[in-house]
């Protein structure tokens, strides 16, 4: 040791103490690896069981919903020839909002170096995946005759070759949807190489050291293999920023690219895209407390995290509610009949068919998200729970209110629809993907490490409370003391 | 199947292993690798590795992805079945900037991730040797290759001034090859964890 610094006054960053840890106690990074492994290496509880039945049982009644579809046809749903959208593009669209907060917290916050995202980035992300993975049954579904989803790929086929319609947004959502899966997935299992590597390395069981090997891909953590594994992460964070935000502008293309009223605005785009990591990051709340709560993760998913997501949700809120505001405006301002109608008579006006849907989307995503302007409700966990909930339904309400208010009344008053509420088989499809979203999120939580733990490390000597700490003398050093220990090597 | 002869010398910190890199290297020891449970900032030039060119393969399969778009597009509707739709142009490049877009996305995406498990040799079923099962904990491993004239206990002992807090020497396999983990040695005992 005579040679090297000494170890206390050596850092190779420094942040200051002014600034909350985002590890709380005093942790070594072998502390890390057991806080984190724990849960994987330990039996489930009981409280995982009953939560798991619980969701595969949702699972099972979603998918005897889409088998009566898939059998008898699409007729088991209340579709009529007015409203041809009705719950399930609804939920396709609401299920892909959700989608978005994953990545924008591993790539967005990544580029803009948020050293926050490290303690939520790889639950976030396994997010993601599943809400894209139920939002992709929607549409699919929705095609009536499933078995010949594959239609809409282009590929050269004996009819014609007659190929798809590349000018159509329903294509660019093909394109965009499936891209969007397969990049969040390479970028989330990448991620997942080296932590897999520690789990499999500190294994007690034989099945356990072998399958957490086949995961693993024999990472050995080469420096060589980490330079390029931070080179890979880069540039698909780079790769997927604009990616998150040209999904849901495309999903929006979906109604804005129409002449329906309502749905016939430029404003769509960047409205939806900040109205899906406005529901992204609400269900990322909702599952953060719950599984910094059942995990013991408190030291890692800090009130700090919670706090930070609350404002992207206050932000991100009002940005919904100014789109809304504008949109009333517009339908006003334009002396568009057919706009003025849609706008301030089938949503605005409460005691139209559908004003109370509006009135609950107002409610839930402009007035409520107010309460986080102050910090005292940012940080409360309750607040924090219940807010999350309220926002994913506002969220819902928002595309029932724009499919829905703009198809039950178009045109002709001729061709008006009746009341359109949904069958069981509607509301069992939806519960079903509840089901798989959640089947999915407890097999992560128990069998993946649901922290990057590579990450953390990498933070915990300019983050942690213990290191933190000890920052105080570094302060009164003199400045060229500071930039000599400060210096790279 | 070359098996070699390699020291090893664990250090549990960052900061004591860049001096003792430093002076490992000044000293002409050949480094093999360091294992490090994280991505060490800077160890990489330390260690006087070349930057990876994997951004620079991403950028090719991304233009790849974009000229795959048009030119298949542009053929299909403008060549291969026109289609009229409202009487606009067939060529219509601005309706197919979407589809661009994801294709130079998923081309360099998928293209980057692959070419990394490629050239980091990562696949599932592949087995290599680890120096230390802590590299993937707390332990920062330098490893040194032997050639003839090292002298194993000079160097063990020159690592330990050094601040490596372990030392030993293991004949080991380079490459990678076909296996399972499962005969690795048990790092932790098979007790019964409670969940907090």
């Amino acid at each position: 040791m005579a040679h090297g610094p000494k170890k206390d006054q050596m850092h190779l960053k420094y942040e200051s103490q002014l600034r909350e840890p985002l590890v709380y106690g005093d942790k070594n990074y072998h502390q890390v690896t057991e806080d984190i492994v724990r849960p994987i290496e330990a039996k489930p509880t009981k409280l995982w069981y009953i939560g798991f039945y619980i969701s595969v049982a949702l699972l099972l009644f979603g998918v005897y919903s889409v088998y009566r579809e898939v059998t008898y046809g699409i007729g088991q749903w209340n579709l009529n020839k007015t409203i041809g959208w009705g719950w399930d593009i609804t939920n396709f669209v609401w299920w892909v909002g959700i989608g978005h907060a994953g990545t924008l917290i591993s790539a967005i916050l990544l580029l803009f170096r948020q050293g926050w995202r490290t303690g939520v980035n790889r639950a976030a992300e396994a997010m993601t995946i599943f809400a894209v993975m139920c939002a992709g049954q929607f549409p699919i579904f929705h095609m009536g005759r499933v078995w010949m989803a594959f239609f809409v790929l282009p590929y050269p086929n004996t009819r014609g070759p007659l190929w798809v319609n590349f000018n159509s947004p329903l294509l660019w959502d093909v394109f965009a949807i499936s891209t969007y899966f397969t990049v969040s997935l390479l970028f989330w299992y990448s991620g997942l190489i080296p932590d897999f590597a520690t789990v499999r390395d500190r294994a007690f069981t034989k099945l356990r050291k072998r399958l957490y090997g086949i995961a693993s891909f024999g990472w050995t953590g080469s420096t060589k293999h980490w330079q390029r594994h931070e080179s890979l992460s880069l540039v698909l964070a780079g790769l997927s920023t604009p990616l998150v935000l040209s999904v849901h502008t495309i999903v929006s293309f979906d109604f804005a690219t129409s002449v329906i009223p309502g749905w016939h605005t430029t404003i769509f785009p960047p409205y939806f895209v900040a109205g899906a990591i406005f529901s992204g990051f609400a269900m990322v709340q909702t599952l953060m407390v719950i599984v910094r709560k059942v995990f013991g993760m408190e030291d890692y998913i800090t009130m700090g995290h919670i706090e930070a997501m609350n404002k992207v949700i206050v932000l991100t809120g009002s940005i919904v509610g100014v789109a809304y505001l504008t949109e009333l405006f517009m339908g006003w301002y334009s002396q568009n009949k057919y706009e003025g109608y849609t706008f301030w008579y089938s949503r605005a006006y409460l005691f139209s068919p559908y004003g109370w849907s509006y009135w609950g989307m107002m409610a839930c995503n402009v007035l409520s998200p107010q309460i986080f302007w102050f910090r005292k409700m940012r940080r409360n966990l309750f607040v924090t729970f219940f807010m999350s909930i309220i926002v994913n339904i506002g969220m819902w309400f928002e595309r029932f209110v724009i499919i829905v208010t703009s198809l039950y009344r178009d045109y002709l008053p001729s061709s008006w629809s009746v009341y359109y509420s949904p069958t069981i088989w509607e509301i069992g499809f939806y519960a079903g993907t509840f089901g798989l979203f959640f089947t999915c999120f407890f097999l992560f939580a128990k069998y993946f490490p649901v922290i990057a733990i590579a990450e953390i490390k990498y933070v915990l000597k300019t983050t942690g409370e213990g290191y933190k700490n000890k920052m105080g003398n570094i302060e009164e050093q003199k400045l060229e003391e500071f930039v000599h220990e400060q210096a790279h090597h | 199947m070359a098996k070699k002869k390699f020291v090893v010398g664990c250090f549990d910190d960052e900061a004591v292993l860049f001096p003792a890199v430093k002076k490992v290297r000044t000293s002409g020891y050949k480094i093999h690798d360091v294992y490090t449970p994280f991505a060490v900032h800077g160890l990489d030039h330390a260690l006087g590795l070349r930057e990876t060119s994997l951004h620079t393969a991403g950028f090719i399969y991304g233009i790849t992805g974009t000229t795959t778009a048009l030119s298949c597009i542009s053929w299909i509707f403008t060549r291969d079945w026109p289609l009229n739709i409202g009487g606009k142009p067939h060529f219509a490049l601005p309706a197919w900037v979407p589809i661009m877009f994801e294709l130079t996305v998923l081309f360099a995406a998928v293209g980057m991730v692959l070419t990394f498990c490629y050239l980091c040799q990562l696949a599932p079923f592949v087995k290599k040797h680890h120096f230390h099962a802590r590299a993937t904990d707390d332990l920062f491993v330098m490893v040194i290759e032997c050639t003839d004239k090292t002298n194993v206990d000079d160097l063990k002992a020159f690592l330990s001034s050094n601040g490596a807090v372990e030392t030993d020497v293991q004949v080991a396999e380079e490459g990678w090859w076909l296996g399972r983990y499962d005969k690795d040695e048990m790092m932790f005992e098979n007790k019964e964890i409670v969940a907090a």
